[in-house]
């Protein structure tokens, strides 16, 4: 199996500041499958694509990618390795000052030596894909969110990567550019091969895509397997997040003492 | 950002008027063409008192700026001050026998060396030594010399 | 008195580690230099953004800065008969002091703030993750050409300070005021030094002034908290901190130069 997995994180530990995100957790993702990684907001999901992405150094264990462990590359490899991947981050993140055309061919004209009238081309061709080819003119402030998270993946798309990361694709979408998205990502996965990790808390539309799920909650990986299985479930951790229960393992209370104490001791702030 | 036509331009004008500034405050405000202390020939002048003359200070012939003052320093062995100036190439032809006086500029005015002409058929050259020379009017002094003596005329007179 | 002392060294940690981790953002810079020789288009770019766009405010103040020095410099020189030095007086408080002083300050509220809030607003909307992601260092790609750019504006912009400055002074003082054309200029020709008025000044000192303000400007842009309000905070801290620079730097030149 371990051939087939493209990304492995072995033992990872991770803390910011004094607060652990991750406790030795473990992950697969195999490759050419739509891997869905779901999470409480705040539980770090955003930290792991970082993490696997080599921006963020764990405190412990590995981050496996194309079968080399990603913090001890040169800077040349990981540059080489990131070329190898794309990222859709949840805001877009484009570049303000160009224009969808440029900001989708800002990848190719920066690592390629391509011409200009191949560059058109291939940038038309990813706009076309993602349905913005007539949007080519406008400024990333002219877009709505969801046509800047569209741009964004034609930008990621760009260089043909083996792997492609969404941060919280879903997240803040009208339904109609979430059914967009979502047809989108598994258009793309199947069409390009594509190994997809998608990180998000958006259980339903997830589960439709999703080959393979994990829940991480609290630092830790609490539930694996497919989407019928994880929905089906009856692991209480698991089973609140997948139905969205307001009360479980999961509190809704930020931890802290109990009520009676604050109300009783008029001194404590 | 996109590199447009108009970028291109508008950084093409503004380095050019940051340039022209600057050739404008070398040859309008700051004269590069006067007398440089660089080139010319160097002269020493032993000078009893040079007052505040100051390095850089004008080294004038007939009031028209011919050098400029490089280094003062003061010599042990005959106590005097030591003036080394360099005099644009030029002006070769000042007689040997020349003399130095420290002026000042007006009343208050920046102190310069004057030269005045002698009569040799020698001339100045490289390494010569000005042997004439003036010391400057030392305001202080003169008053101090000034009261001395009407105080010695008073004394007399009351006597 | 422990809880003062306490939070005197907090704050002494605090500035120390910012500024230790602002030296090695320089050093960081200073080595990707190399990699701007085959992009220098992305430096012209930004030369517009800081130099061009700064250039009306530069020459308005310019002008009114080397009016004013006129005006009040007339004033006190004619109660002395000096009246013709006013050429001198306004060129050499121009070239040595306010010409890259005054030039510093407007570019670090001007220029300064907004490459702070650029570079603050590509953190927070993960644009620098972005470029990292793809494989795009974004101290070569981004910081680096504003870094060049700023070192090259500022020199140009205080050049352009200080004569539009004597210009303004010129036309005041002899237009208005009266003062003899031909003394205006040949008194200023005679005691402004190449060298050292206008080399020391004008060149020297805005070079440095235009390292530092873009330095500290690039730093807290890229230091930022990436919030608006973090960015809104860095942007103040840039307009502050880099006019403190200017002024500190300058008297320790002064000092340098004119001793």
């Amino acid at each position: 199996m371990s051939t087939e997995a493209l990304v492995q994180i072995r033992g990872v530990s991770y803390a910011r500041g004094a607060r652990a995100i991750f406790e030795a957790i473990d992950l697969e993702i195999p490759r050419g499958k739509i891997t869905a990684i779901l999470g409480p907001s705040g539980g770090g999901k955003t930290t792991l694509l970082r993490l696997i992405g080599g921006q963020l150094t764990p405190a412990s264990g590995q981050v496996m990618i194309f079968g080399r462990d990603v913090n001890t590359l040169s800077t040349p490899a990981l540059y080489a390795a990131r070329k190898r991947m794309g990222m859709l981050f949840q805001s877009g993140a484009l570049l303000t000052d160009l224009d969808v055309f440029d900001n989708v061919a800002f990848p190719l004209r920066e690592h390629t030596t391509l011409s200009e009238s191949m560059i058109r081309s291939v940038v038309l061709m990813k706009l076309e894909v993602v349905g913005l080819r007539a949007a080519r003119h406008l400024f990333p402030r002219e877009l709505s969110g969801g046509m800047a998270r569209r741009v964004a993946l034609a930008r990621a798309i760009v260089l043909d990567p083996e792997m492609i990361m969404y941060d919280e694709p879903f997240a803040g979408q009208d339904p109609i550019s979430m059914g967009i998205l979502v047809r989108l990502i598994r258009e793309l996965n199947e069409t390009l091969g594509l190994t997809s990790i998608i990180v998000s808390h958006d259980v339903t539309e997830t589960a439709s895509i999703a080959d393979q799920m994990y829940l991480i909650a609290g630092g830790k990986v609490v539930g694996h397997g497919s989407s019928a299985e994880l929905l089906a479930s009856q692991q209480a951790g698991v089973a609140q997040f997948m139905h969205g229960n307001p009360d479980g393992p999961m509190p809704f209370h930020y931890p802290g003492a109990p009520y009676l104490d604050d109300l009783l001791n008029p001194t404590s702030t | 950002m996109k590199i447009t036509r108009t970028v291109e331009i508008g950084v093409g004008l503004f380095v050019c008027l940051g340039i022209a500034a600057l050739v404008m405050l070398s040859f309008r405000v700051a004269n590069l063409n006067a007398v440089s202390t660089t080139h010319g020939y160097k002269v020493t002048a032993f000078f009893e008192n040079i007052g505040s003359l100051q390095a850089r200070a004008a080294v004038k012939m007939g009031g028209v700026l011919i050098g400029r003052v490089t280094g003062i320093s003061y010599d042990p062995k005959r106590f005097q001050a030591v003036v080394e100036m360099r005099i644009d190439d030029a002006y070769k032809t000042i007689p040997a026998d020349s003399s130095a006086s420290v002026f000042t500029a007006g009343l208050l005015g920046e102190q310069y060396i004057g030269l005045d002409p002698g009569g040799a058929d020698t001339y100045l050259t490289n390494g010569a030594e000005i042997k004439l020379t003036q010391s400057a009017l030392v305001l202080e002094r003169a008053l101090q010399e000034f009261l001395y003596a009407k105080t010695a005329k008073g004394s007399e007179s009351t006597k | 008195m422990t809880e003062l002392l306490a939070s005197l060294g907090r704050t002494s940690l605090a500035s120390f580690e910012r500024l230790g981790r602002g030296s090695l953002f320089f050093c960081a810079v200073v080595a990707r230099l190399g990699t701007l020789l085959p992009r220098l288009e992305l430096v012209l770019a930004q030369v517009w953004a800081v130099g061009v766009r700064s250039l009306v405010i530069i020459v308005v103040s310019g002008a009114f800065v080397g009016m004013v020095l006129a005006l009040q410099g007339y004033n006190t020189l004619v109660t002395f008969g000096a009246a013709e030095s006013l050429g001198v007086v306004v060129a050499k408080s121009l070239t040595r002091e306010l010409g890259p002083v005054l030039a510093a300050l407007l570019f670090a509220g001007r220029a300064g703030s907004a490459l702070t809030a650029e570079i603050g607003l590509m953190r927070a909307t993960e644009q620098l993750s972005a470029l990292e992601m793809m494989a795009i260092d974004p101290l070569s790609r981004v910081v680096a050409p504003r870094f060049v750019a700023g070192i090259i504006a500022l020199p140009l912009l205080a050049a352009i300070f200080t004569a539009v400055g004597i210009v303004g002074g010129y036309l005041c003082g002899v237009g208005l005021l009266g003062v003899d054309d031909g003394a205006f200029w040949s008194q200023m020709q005679s005691h402004v030094a190449l060298g050292a008025d206008i080399g020391n000044g004008v060149v020297v000192k805005s070079i440095i002034f235009g390292l530092v303000v873009t330095w500290i400007a690039l730093f807290e842009g890229y230091d930022a908290i990436p919030t608006s309000e973090g960015v809104a905070a860095a942007t103040t801290r840039t307009v502050v901190n880099s006019s403190l620079a200017v002024l500190g730097l300058d008297f320790v030149l002064t000092g340098l130069m004119f001793n």
